[in-house]
């Protein structure tokens, strides 16, 4: 069927009315958080109590994808003034959805779901009340979580493919004009302007064309590309369709990663849906332009990620990279002009085109337009997903959105951009968060994971961490980042156990500085990041390690010692939880820990509610 | 072929547009070294021995000359502190993988590396993953008998799934292109042995020597059509 503008609004339209029938929408987060802590089984209870109750008439409940706040999932939020509910059965659900129906039988607050504000007693009724939301400015993630992504009504409803009939009447050079003056820059780590590259591969002799979408995303701890691919599809495919026909692009495919088969279900009936209603496939909207898009499952591997290595993937050939002194916007995919972008990068581009290329730039910095998604992770009191200008600080990310540091802890380094990305450490919290001030701080955007560590993070642990992910990820195609990294792994292993020698961080500099410039890819050349960069902010630590044989943190177990204080006055409990039993003491007097038998677990330490345990 | 202009440290050339820079400069006599290059396959850019800098305007950037091509302004250097880091770490790197190899260490003390700062390997052999043994077995016997499997520090050069190749012929030619002598292959009594197979050798119609496996020979004759009477004589006797 080619449906026609009329047939579309219409179709909105209804869905607008039949959902306005309801007298509330509730909105049950299904995301990767919440189905995680059980909203699932929440949504199920209250769906049975919603239909015992009579109300199924009056209330509708929408599975819709991330809401964000995954850190306080369940999440459910009810209808256009948005109470915020959360925790939905962390205590019980049968209560909760109890509590639940009463709401939506009489409209009295369920005041135990709602989130706790800053001052005891006070709590936040609203989304638009909590910081984590309010500091927020979400472009690409502003339907994730509103619709449901298993419905084109829905996207319809929220004004969509409404850019792509506007971009159809348009000059194909007057978008990529368009995406130019906006100042976009790709989203997937390394910050290409998009019009740059959408312009070579217009112009690039060949046919056909291949538009392609990268939901890779391998960094460890970043799931922003995944919520949006699952909450939000058809506003990628939408993307997607633009680029194509700016570029004059003749069949698409996004790559998705293998873990996240919901995504790939997802962005499959997303195109099954957009073909029936004339979105894809031949003629698009009448418009005599065809296009198509296939949906690839990733190679299982990071360096998958890779411009190159993700093509030789979706060519059935082994996820090596290739050197890109050709481009592949000419040669690329089965060696025929390719134009690669981000999801998230193509889901910012209905928003271009709906609103304008002014209206975008406004947003952000002088050098980086709009907003970025990212997966706030650690340390910190609110995490999940979020999405804020270009130019917010680290502090405003971390303390007013993330709500700080739990547990009263102090703040030390926030990663941001995965494995190949650095820390950052306190001094630099003012910096304007955007795609030159990280690069300057050794660190870069990455496609978004932020992690922030406090005073109990060792910096060492975590370069540790990194390098073994690294050594792992290595496709081992070239000898600096196969051999190299592992080496530096060793060194940082050897240091972590307290066999750390003197001249070992100048061997890791020049290591890592080799590596940098020898590699073949991306991953190589940024492979030295998380420790270059840590070894450049928190040297005293490392020469801690090496030189007075401490973890400063207290978390490299060679070097660290469990001590009882005279705090201690013999509760018992931290006994109780030593797994090796080495523990001694009487009740009501101090105890005392046998270092021998101690296998530095730490339970003791977590155990202690009297600070009496003290790690040396 | 169109011409281009460039330099490679200071020296005026003139090259075919696009042809390698490894390739410009040796062929104007200006030594840069390689291990995973060969005339005849090229290269795919492993071993990153070959690396130098390359300036454009007020820009300095490390390239792969194996793969880098030659392009009208390109001003290349091959010597500079940072392609001496890149070329002595990626030698101690393999020295480290490949303690055995006569050829690495000699190579390695040649670019000023004296020993290895780092636990030796000792289940890697001599092979350093050039590949070069797997595109000639692709691209000049044409065969595929070989592959790489796994990635990061466990990738190697094996056989499918680590049995013997039904498709190899026992040619030999891996072993011969191997810059370090890794591929192990020995005649013995009419039999040759290679990648955990026996092939057995055809005498010579003529003077009796045992000179290749029969396998190879069909192969020769199913591809070229020549007779397997022709090919029974060794090519000394024919
Ligand atoms: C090792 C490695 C992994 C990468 N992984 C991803 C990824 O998961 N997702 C992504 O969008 N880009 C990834 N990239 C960047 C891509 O190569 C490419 O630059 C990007 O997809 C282009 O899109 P953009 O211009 O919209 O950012 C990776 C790069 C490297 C070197
Ligand atoms: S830098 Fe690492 S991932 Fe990239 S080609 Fe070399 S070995 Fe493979
Ligand atoms: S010869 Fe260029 S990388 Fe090996």
């Amino acid at each position: 069927m080619q449906a026609t503008a009329e047939q579309i609004h219409k179709i909105a339209q209804e869905h607008l009315q039949k959902q306005r029938a309801y007298e509330k929408v509730l909105h049950v987060c299904f995301g990767p958080g919440c189905l995680a802590s059980g909203s699932k089984p929440a949504h199920e209870k209250l769906s049975a109590a919603v239909e015992r109750e009579g109300l199924s008439r009056k209330v509708l409940l929408k599975k819709v994808g991330c809401m964000g706040l995954c850190g306080r999932g369940p999440l459910v939020v009810v209808g256009d003034d948005e109470v915020f509910y959360q925790g939905i059965g962390k205590r019980s659900v049968d209560d909760d959805v109890e509590m639940l129906v009463e709401y939506l039988k009489t409209g009295a607050l369920a005041e135990k779901l709602l989130m706790d504000g800053p001052e005891k007693g006070k709590k936040y009724t609203h989304m638009s009340e909590v910081p984590f939301y309010s500091c927020q400015k979400k472009m690409v993630m502003e339907d994730v979580g509103r619709i449901d992504p298993d419905s084109i009504d829905e996207y319809l409803a929220a004004g969509g493919y409404t850019a792509l009939r506007k971009a159809l009447s348009m000059k194909p050079d007057d978008i990529i004009e368009s995406v130019k003056k906006a100042g976009l820059r790709g989203k997937g780590g390394g910050g290409f302007l998009a019009a740059t590259k959408w312009r070579s591969c217009r112009d690039a002799h060949g046919s056909p064309k291949y538009i392609m979408a990268n939901g890779d995303e391998g960094d460890p701890g970043a799931f922003m590309d995944r919520a949006l691919m699952e909450g939000n599809p058809h506003l990628v495919l939408e993307g997607m369709i633009i680029g194509a026909f700016a570029i004059a692009g003749g069949q698409g495919f996004i790559y998705v990663r293998d873990e996240y088969p919901l995504a790939v279900q997802r962005l499959v009936a997303a195109t099954a849906e957009a073909r029936r209603l004339g979105f894809l496939g031949e003629d698009i909207c009448g418009s005599g332009f065809d296009f198509d898009i296939r949906i690839v499952r990733g190679g299982g591997a990071f360096v998958c990620g890779e411009s190159t290595a993700l093509m030789s993937s979706i060519e059935g050939k082994g996820g090596e990279p290739r050197a890109k002194y050709v481009h592949t916007v000419e040669h690329g995919l089965w060696n025929l002009p390719s134009n690669l972008n981000n999801v998230e990068t193509w889901a910012t581009v209905p928003h271009i085109i709906n609103k304008g290329h002014e209206w975008f730039a406004s947003i952000g910095t002088a050098g980086s337009k709009g907003t970025k998604a990212f997966s706030l992770v650690g340390k910190v009191q609110n995490t999940g997903i979020i999405e804020v200008p270009m130019g917010m600080t680290l502090k405003e990310i971390i303390f007013d959105l993330g709500g700080g540091i739990p547990k009263g802890r102090k703040f030390k380094a926030v990663q941001t951009g995965g494995p190949s990305g650095g820390c950052i450490p306190a001094d630099h919290l003012d910096k304007p968060v955007d795609f030159d001030s990280l690069y300057d701080l050794g660190s870069m955007m990455g496609s978004g994971g932020m992690i922030v560590m406090d005073e109990r993070d060792c910096m060492v642990d975590v370069a540790r961490y990194f390098l073994k992910f690294l050594v792992e990820e290595s496709c081992g195609k070239c000898v600096p980042c196969r051999e190299g990294v592992r080496r530096m792994y060793e060194i940082v292993d050897r240091i972590a156990s307290g066999q750390g020698r003197s001249g070992d961080l100048e061997h890791l500099e020049e290591l890592g500085k080799a590596i940098q410039l020898g590699s073949l890819c991306g991953l190589g050349q940024s492979a030295p990041n998380p420790l270059l960069s840590t070894l450049r902010y928190f040297r005293e630590e490392y020469e801690a390690h090496i030189t007075k044989k401490k973890c400063p943190a207290g978390v490299c177990k060679p070097l660290i010692k469990f001590t009882v204080n005279e705090k201690c006055n013999g509760c018992m409990v931290c006994a109780r939880e030593c797994p090796t039993e080495c523990i001694s003491g009487e009740k009501q007097k101090p105890h005392v820990i046998e270092q021998d038998k101690c296998v530095r677990c730490g339970n003791c330490f977590e155990a202690c509610r009297f600070d009496a345990v003290t790690i040396e | 072929m169109p011409k281009v202009n460039l330099s490679v440290d200071g020296k005026k050339i003139q090259a075919d547009k696009g042809a390698f820079l490894l390739d410009v400069c040796r062929d104007n006599h200006i030594p840069v070294p390689s291990l995973c290059h060969n005339e005849a396959l090229g290269s795919d850019g492993r071993c990153r021995l070959c690396v130098v800098e390359v300036r454009r305007g007020n820009r300095t950037r490390m390239v792969t000359s194996c793969l880098f091509p030659a392009a009208e302004g390109v001003e290349a250097i091959t010597q500079s502190a940072n392609i001496a880091l890149v070329r002595k770490t990626v030698l101690e790197l393999l020295w480290a993988r490949c303690p055995e190899s006569d050829e690495i260490a000699r190579l390695a003390r040649s670019h000023g590396v004296s020993d290895v700062r780092y636990q030796k390997d000792n289940d890697k052999g001599k092979c350093i993953l050039c590949n070069l043994c797997i595109r000639t077995c692709e691209s000049v016997v044409g065969v595929s008998a070989l592959g790489l499997s796994g990635k990061g520090p466990v990738k190697k050069v094996t056989t499918p799934f680590d049995e013997p190749s039904e498709t190899c012929i026992g040619c030999g030619a891996c072993a011969f292109v191997c810059p370090t002598g890794h591929i192990q292959m020995w005649d013995k009594e009419g039999v040759r042995n290679i990648w955990g197979r026996k092939f057995e050798m055809a005498a010579c119609a003529k003077c009796g020597t045992h000179f290749a496996p029969l396998y190879q020979l069909e192969y020769i004759s199913k591809t070229s059509g020549a007779s397997m009477d022709r090919l029974r004589t060794c090519p000394d006797c024919r």
